[in-house]
Order: structure tokens, then sequence, then C-alpha cells
């Protein structure tokens, strides 16, 4: 038995959506975090909660994508696929590398689950060849937990849903994992049930066990730890640092954070997380409905707290009215939208970046909004902080935009320390003057008094404001002036964010790749690649997308060819030509899934063969 | 109380008031203005939170805190403001179109709920601001300009509909009986939990006289039933008639054949009485209609839905002490490179 050093690994667990292959997932992504590896992942499963048993449509995924190296995707080909039953194999197979190694549940090979998986009697994937390009290990799980567990006083169901810990077991001894955390995992999600903890612990040991004494590898897998920076990590999903930018921010700020939501995918685990930070004086409030929520959000703006609601693309076009008061009123006010596939109910559970073009123009009237974009699951935080320092200190409503992928994903994050954060000041309106509620200060920014600022009682509406007094007006050259003012203001915010920086390459090379939200990591790995094999080119990443940073337009100017490669039918190419009358090149994917690295890099290679 | 010595004048602001001359709304305005020294708050722990509608202009007139929203979401927004802002006197101001329409949802939401603000639902079975439509409260048949051969839809029984939500505090009044309407509001003000105040107004413009059985003298006294706590339920011309429960039946009765202690004692804290009350909802055309009830029809003491969220909040703090950022972002699985 030898031990094989690699440099990354991706490995794909599949079953049927009842399986636990997101905890399955999960619990292995924490294991490589603390092994020091860098890691990305992507959970994929279906809209249905326990679609079709058995069948392709209710097969869910999670896969982990880590190395010694750093990480910046969920990986293209998979080395290792997991799968807990026919369906997950058959809709899994071509994301295997050629010789890559599946571990198969037998159990789940029965006549039953072969016909749900639309084989005809006496086919069998198993058997027939289809498997010949791969290494292929079949256990039956299913039989070994029945043997297990045989004296456990769990019911059938319960055993069964043990079978996942084997797999996991099994993994874990594959690639050397240390199982410490999650039989700490285990003791402690299950403290109040004891049976279900001793079998869980029982067979995902069993599977530790059994990949160890059954000679059925040659190699075992060592993954040694990612050349990190110095400093302190822990593992953070997409929406879990959205959510503690928040909380830090308000924090930062010396507000109070006011969180309101209506359930939907992906947003929710927002609206869950902040609801476990009551202790840092959070309130969060499940609306009757999108609207009510960022009603319910702007109401406590008004009172003086930080007011943030979250949602997803058919819930951020409910609030659009809403963010049309938020805007006409001034007040702090941050909409996340994790994006999803649209239009309508769409792609619920799929990854997409379709909703740009909405976050930018999609309200009544000429009211512009900064939109800021989250890159990855660790900058989630950051960009949360920053969208929210926006708000309160330019008093507008601000759309910060994530989307599935980057959501649910995980990796690594060398988190910061909280004296290290910026402070945030609020406009607050002082008693040296009487107070106007719309007398604006040199970045056209309204000072805020709150309920209970004596003296300073104002009314606010969506109907148009004179200028300083606020007062309603109908008068036409005041309309004018203030639409102006009001784009005018959120314009200004240019000039407190930084300029555009490149993530790689410079204005030497002659194409430069310019990427925004969920896109960064393919799109670095394939810049990366291509610098490797000498193709000239440069990475611009856009954390700011209205208003762009100033320096952009300058910067894309200097470049043969400028590649945007996005998940939608061409949205931010649609912003650069009309801010900079950029001429690019858009590489769009709309499947529902990430970019790999490889499709960026065969686009710009053809690309750079016009030049 | 802190509170400098104010007066109703002291709450109108340098705004012209721009509804129609006769507007209903005024009469409102006024007592509300009245009241607002009672409530014993500095003006700035006050806020009017309006939604669309001729109505929802209200809080311009008021020098209080306000917000004029958009249409039907004054509930939502002020549901908001509540739960951060606890210690402020919150008013929604509300139609039937803006409250009970497009913003139906919000306000049975809210009611459930019990968050301790008061509405005032302007109910003046039109839509004025759009100049003339029928409304949600618009009676069957009723020729509007968006209904030449009568409106077909079931208008809505307001307090039914509260009380079928749940609310804890439900009251009617009307324009033009402002001393009633004071009394309503100091109620619904006191009342811990929401109030919901359902006030006939009259549209003097597009649905003039809606509501004259119950203001006009003549009338008035054979079609309004004032209903007082702990008092037998008496209407008519020297308090003549009353209303008598047979099981769950309530029946008109005349005082000349009928004792006033065998009659209907009003008791705000009955809610199948005030379930029944809310049903004398008859056509006043119909021979042997019921009189309309004007007062408390109901008020039930129960948590408020901001003390509650305060409540977890310091629970929480006291559970896992004040929160601290750097416990927060440090995680439970940590790791040092």
């Amino acid at each position: 038995m030898a031990t094989q050093l690699l440099e990354k690994a991706t490995v794909l667990f599949a079953g049927d959506s009842g399986d636990g292959m997101q905890l399955t997932g999960s619990q292995f992504s924490l294991t490589t975090a603390l092994h020091g590896n860098d890691l990305a992942t992507f959970p994929d499963f279906p809209a249905e909660i326990r679609a079709p048993i058995g069948t392709v449509s209710g097969v869910s995924g999670f896969k982990v994508n880590f190395g010694s190296t750093r990480i910046f995707t969920s990986g293209g080909k998979v080395d290792t696929l997991v799968a807990m039953n026919v369906a997950a194999l058959v809709k899994n197979l071509d994301q295997l590398k050629a010789n890559g190694l599946i571990i198969v549940n037998e159990g789940g090979f029965d006549a039953r689950n072969l016909k749900l998986a639309n084989y005809t009697a006496g086919q069998n994937p198993l058997t027939d060849g289809t498997l010949s390009n791969f290494q292929v290990i079949t256990i039956d799980v299913n039989k070994l937990v029945k043997e297990l567990l045989k004296d456990s006083p769990l019911g059938n169901k319960d055993r069964d849903r043990t079978r996942n810990m084997f797999m996991l077991g099994f993994v874990y001894w594959l690639y050397n994992r240390n199982p410490e955390s999650t039989l700490q995992f285990l003791a402690r999600k299950f403290a109040k049930l004891p049976d279900v903890m001793a079998a869980n612990i029982a067979v995902f040991k069993a599977g530790l066990h059994y990949a160890d004494t059954t000679e059925l590898f040659s190699n075992r897998y060592e993954i040694q730890p990612a050349q990190m920076p110095p400093g302190k990590y822990r593992n953070i999903m997409g929406n879990e640092g959205l959510a503690l930018g928040l909380v830090a921010a308000s924090k930062k700020a010396g507000l109070d954070l006011f969180y309101a939501g209506y359930p939907i995918t992906p947003a929710s685990d927002i609206l869950h997380e902040l609801s476990n930070h009551k202790n840092f004086g959070v309130r969060t409030f499940q609306a009757e409905d999108e609207i009510a929520a960022i009603g319910a959000a702007i109401g406590a703006s008004f009172g003086g707290h930080i007011g943030a609601t979250g949602t997803s693309g058919p819930g951020m076009a409910l609030k659009t009215e809403a963010m049309g008061l938020a805007f006409m009123i001034e007040l702090p006010l941050v909409i996340v939208n994790v994006q999803r596939g649209g239009p309508s109910t769409g792609l619920p559970t799929k990854t997409e970046q379709a909703d740009l073009l909405q976050a930018m123009f999609g309200r009544n009237g000429e009211a512009p909004m900064p939109v800021l974009a989250c890159a990855t699951p660790s900058d989630c935080f950051e960009v949360a902080f920053e969208a929210t320092r926006i708000a309160i200190e330019h008093m507008t409503p601000v759309i910060l935009l994530s989307d599935g992928y980057i959501a649910n994903g995980a990796e690594p994050w060398p988190y910061p320390q909280a004296a290290d954060l910026p402070t945030v000041t609020p406009p607050f309106a002082t008693a040296e003057t009487p107070y106007q509620p719309y007398f604006r200060d040199e970045k056209h920014v309204r000072q805020w008094a709150i309920p209970g600022m004596k003296g300073m009682q104002h009314r606010v509406g969506g109907l148009e404001k004179q200028e300083l007094t606020g007062n309603v007006s109908y008068d036409a050259e005041n309309h004018e002036r203030m639409v102006k003012t009001r784009a005018a203001k959120v314009a200004a915010i240019a000039n407190s964010i930084p300029e555009q920086q490149f993530d790689s390459g410079s204005t030497a090379d002659p194409i430069v790749v310019v990427s925004w939200g969920s896109t960064y990591g393919a799109s670095k790995v394939a810049l990366a690649n291509l610098r490797k094999e000498g193709v000239p080119c440069a990475h611009i990443h856009l954390r700011y997308l209205n208003p762009f940073p100033k320096n952009l337009g300058a910067l894309l100017a200097q470049f043969s060819k400028v590649i945007v490669p996005e998940l939608n039918d061409g949205q931010l190419v649609v912003l650069l030509r009309r801010a900079f009358l950029t001429p690019t090149e858009s590489l769009t994917k709309i499947q529902g899934k990430p970019f790999l690295a490889a499709e960026i890099e065969a686009f710009v290679k053809q690309q750079y063969a016009t030049l | 109380m802190t509170t400098d010595t104010v007066t109703a004048k002291d709450f109108a602001t340098d705004q012209d008031v721009r509804w129609c001359p006769g507007c209903g709304d005024y009469s409102i305005l006024k007592q509300v203005q009245s009241i607002m020294p009672e409530l014993g708050l500095p003006k700035e722990d006050i806020a009017f939170i309006s939604g669309i509608g001729c109505s929802s202009r209200f809080p311009y007139y008021m020098d209080t805190y306000g917000m004029h929203s958009i249409h039907g979401r004054a509930t939502a927004i002020a549901s908001g403001l509540k739960a951060a802002r606890p210690e402020l006197s919150v008013w929604i101001i509300t139609g039937d179109g803006d409250g009970l329409s497009i913003g139906g949802n919000h306000l049975i939401h809210l009611l459930r709920r019990n968050v301790d603000v008061n509405i005032l639902l302007f109910n003046n079975e039109i839509y004025g601001l759009t100049k003339g439509q029928y409304s949600p409260t618009s009676e069957l048949g009723k020729f509007t300009k968006s209904s030449p051969l009568g409106v077909i839809d079931q208008p809505f029984n307001p307090l039914s509909l509260a009380m079928g939500a749940d609310a804890s505090f439900i009251a009617r009044a009307i324009d033009r009986d402002p001393i009633l309407l004071r009394d309503v509001l100091r109620a619904g003000n006191l009342h811990k939990g929401s109030s919901f105040i359902e006030i006939y107004q009259n549209c003097n413009v597009f649905n003039d006289g809606a509501f004259d059985p119950y203001s006009d003298k003549k009338r008035k006294a054979e079609e309004t039933l004032i209903l007082q706590e702990g008092k037998p339920l008496v209407f008519g011309l020297d308090n003549a008639m009353g209303i008598q429960l047979d099981g769950l039946t309530p029946r008109m009765v005349s005082l000349a054949t009928c004792s006033a202690d065998d009659l209907w004692i009003h008791d705000s804290k009955d809610h199948t009485k005030a379930w029944l009350l809310t049903r004398f909802f008859d056509d006043p055309k119909v021979a042997g209609h019921f009189p309309r009830p004007f007062g408390v029809f109901y008020q039930q003491e129960r948590p408020t839905y901001e003390k509650a969220m305060q409540e977890q909040v310091k629970q929480a703090v006291e559970k896992f002490g004040e929160g601290d950022l750097d416990v927060l972002l440090a995680g439970r699985n940590n790791w040092e490179i």
C-alpha cells in the first residue's frame, strides 16, 4: 500500500435527495479545511425536497475541490465519484476524469433502481462495460449497514439513513482525513438521540475500517496542507459570510441590524443565520411576503436601525416599488439578491447571474442605486460589509448581488479581527442648525434624523420633495434638479470606493477578461493557465457594478480585446458598452451551472487567435 | 413624564391642508390632533405612517415624525418601525382601498401579530384620489365610474375581517360624531396591541351621503347603536328600543314590552358577542334591519409582537452574553496557519 501525494483532487458525493449527500459533503469539506487544504465546494440539488426517489431528477450532489495549492473553483472534472444509486452514477458520469475512481453502493443498483434510472430489464451499467474506462469499487453498503445495525433499536428507515456515513468514512480513509471533527459533529448533532448517534458513529467507523482492511486500493492519497498566507482560518459558506458581514457592519456603525425576509431559495439561509445572532441586537422578521419584508426593513431604517432584506430574483421583482420609496426617501437599506436561474420561478436551486440589469434598472422613474456583487463565499462577508457601509454613509438603498453557487459554496476564510474592520459613520443630524431633511453635504448626502430626536420631526414620502425642506413639491424645475441630484449622489459614491485593480496581468497585455460575481474563480484559474501557456491576458474582477470604479473606462480602453464571461445572456456587456462604448466579446453560459475554467480558456484562446 | 405642555395646535404643521372642502378627513384630523396632548409623549416620540389615497396625506399635517409611503404598505413599514423602536407611539393612516384592497395582506398579518400600533382606517366606500371607482367596501349594485352597471363584488365587512385576523382591539367611529371619535381614539391609544379603528368618513365629492343614516340628525337615533361598556344595548328615539340575545340570536325589542335588565349588556371582552356585533351590518334600506354599532366592540390583552421580539433579544443576551464580534467571526471550528 503506497500513499500517493496529490496536488489537488475533486470528490463528488452523489445520491438520492434523501441520502444526506449535502451533510456528507459539508462534513468532508470541514475536515478538509481543518486538514489545512484550500478548497471550494459546489452543492447541486433538485428544487424538490424529496424528488421522486431513485430518479435522475432526484439526484443531489456535493462537489469538493481541494488541494495543497490555492483553489479558486469547485473544480472541473471529478477524480472520485461516490454514487449511492444508479441515477447518481448516470447523472454524473460525464463529469468523471478518464480512469477516475467510482465508489458505488451496490445496494442502490437493484432492479427497482435500475428501472427508475431508465435501464431496461437485464441491463446494468456495473456489468455492461459502461464503466470500463474507470476504476470501480463496488460495495453493498445497504447490506453492510443492515448487518452492522441488526441489534440497533432504530427502525429500518433510521438505520438506512446512516448509509451516507459509511461512504464518508470510506472516503476519509482514502484521502487520509482525520475523523475527529466528524465524530464530534455527530456527538453534538445527535446529543438528544443517543441511538441515532451510536448508529451513525458505528457506521462512519465501519466505513473507515472497511477501507482500511479490505484490499480494495493499491493507493491511498495524501494532499498536503496548502501554502496559505499565515493567519487564523475558518470555513465559511456564502450566505453565512453575507449574514456576518451585515452584523459586523451594523456593529461598526453602532446601529442595530433589522433583517426582514420571506423564505425563498437560495436566500433563506441568511435569515436562518441571522436569527441565531439576536445577542448582537439583531432583529429578524419573517414577513408575510416579499413586499412586507422590504417594507418592514424600511420602517426599521426610518427608526434608526440598519434595515436589510434578502431574497432571490422573483422576490426582487416584488420589492421594486418599495426600493423606489427607499431611494426617494433616501434612507439606508441593504437589499440582497441571491440570484438563481430565471425568469419567473426559473431554476430555483441552480445558479445564474441574470438579475444584473434588473438590479440596475428595475424600478419606475429615474432611480439609480448602488450595485455590488460578491465573488466568493468569503468575499460575501466583505461585500456585505461594504454594501452596508455605503448604504449608511451615503443614505441610500444598496443592492448586493450574490448567487446560488457562492451562497451554498464554502471555502477557508482568513477571518478578520473586529478591531481591524473600518468604522462606519451614520450621518446623523446634529442640533447645531435647524434640521432640514433634504439639506445635503458635499457628497449630496442628506442628514439622518430619527424619531426621538427632539425638534427634528419631519415627514418623508414617495412624492417628489422640495429641495432642502422635503415638503411635497410638484414644481417642474425642482423635480428635474432633484432627479439629477439623486443621480449625482449615487455617482459620487465612486469617490469613496477604491480604484479598479488587476487581479492578474496589466495593461501591457492585449487581452483582458472582465469578470463579476461568482465567475471570479473560474476566470482566475483560466487566466493562470493561459498565462502559463503564454497567452498574454489580464484579469479584472468587478466588485462595484454601479457606480463603476472611476478608472475603469480608462483601463479598458487600453486593451485590444475585452472578454466578459457571464452566467447570463450578456448583461455586464450592456453596462460596459453603455458606460464606455467598450467593444466587448461576450462569453455566456445559461445552464444553471458555473463556468469551468476550461470553457473560459478555450474562448480566450479563440479570441487571441483573431488578434 | 418629561413633556412640555403641548396643545392640539402644536401638532399642526405649516403645510396647507389639501383635502376637498367639506371632506370628512378634516374632522378626523382635528380629533386626532386634539387627543395628541393626552398621549403624554413628546412630539418626537410619535410617528404617523400612511399609504396612498386621500387619507394618506394625513402625516403631512401632523408635526410628528411621519412617512407617506406607498400604496398598501404602511402596515408593513409601521410593523418594522414599531418592532425596531417599541417605545414610539405609532399610528397608521389608511383607507378602504389602501388597507383592505392593495394592502389587505399586510393588514391581517399585522393584526395577528398584535403589533402595538393604532390603525385608523378611513372608510369612505369609494376610491377618491383616483376619482370615483368602487372600493372593496362599496355596496353591491353601486353605480360608480368603474361599475356603470352596478358593483357585483360582495363588500368586505372590515370589522368582521379584523376579528377573523384575531385583532385585539376593534372599534368603529364616524367623522361627524367628534365626541365618539375622540373616545374611540383614546381607547385605541390606551390599548396595548393592534387597535383597529374603522372610521366612517364622508367623501362629499364622489360618495356624498354614504353614511347619512348614521349622522343625519333625524335618522341617527334609529340607525345607530352606541356601545357603552357594561350598559344595555339601547337605541332609537329616547332609547326606546333595545337588543336582546336569544341564545346566539340577537333580537330587537321595544322597551315598552321588555325590561332594560333583560337586554344584552355590552362586554367588550366577550369575543363571541363582539363577533355578533360586527355582523350588525345590514343595509339600512332593508326593512327590519339592525342599527349599526359604534364604539369599542372588542378588546383583549395579549402579548404584543415587539415586546416578544425585545424579550428574545434580551434572553439571547442573557444566555450568550452581549454579542462579541470576534467570537462570531472566528466561528466554532478554526485553525491557524
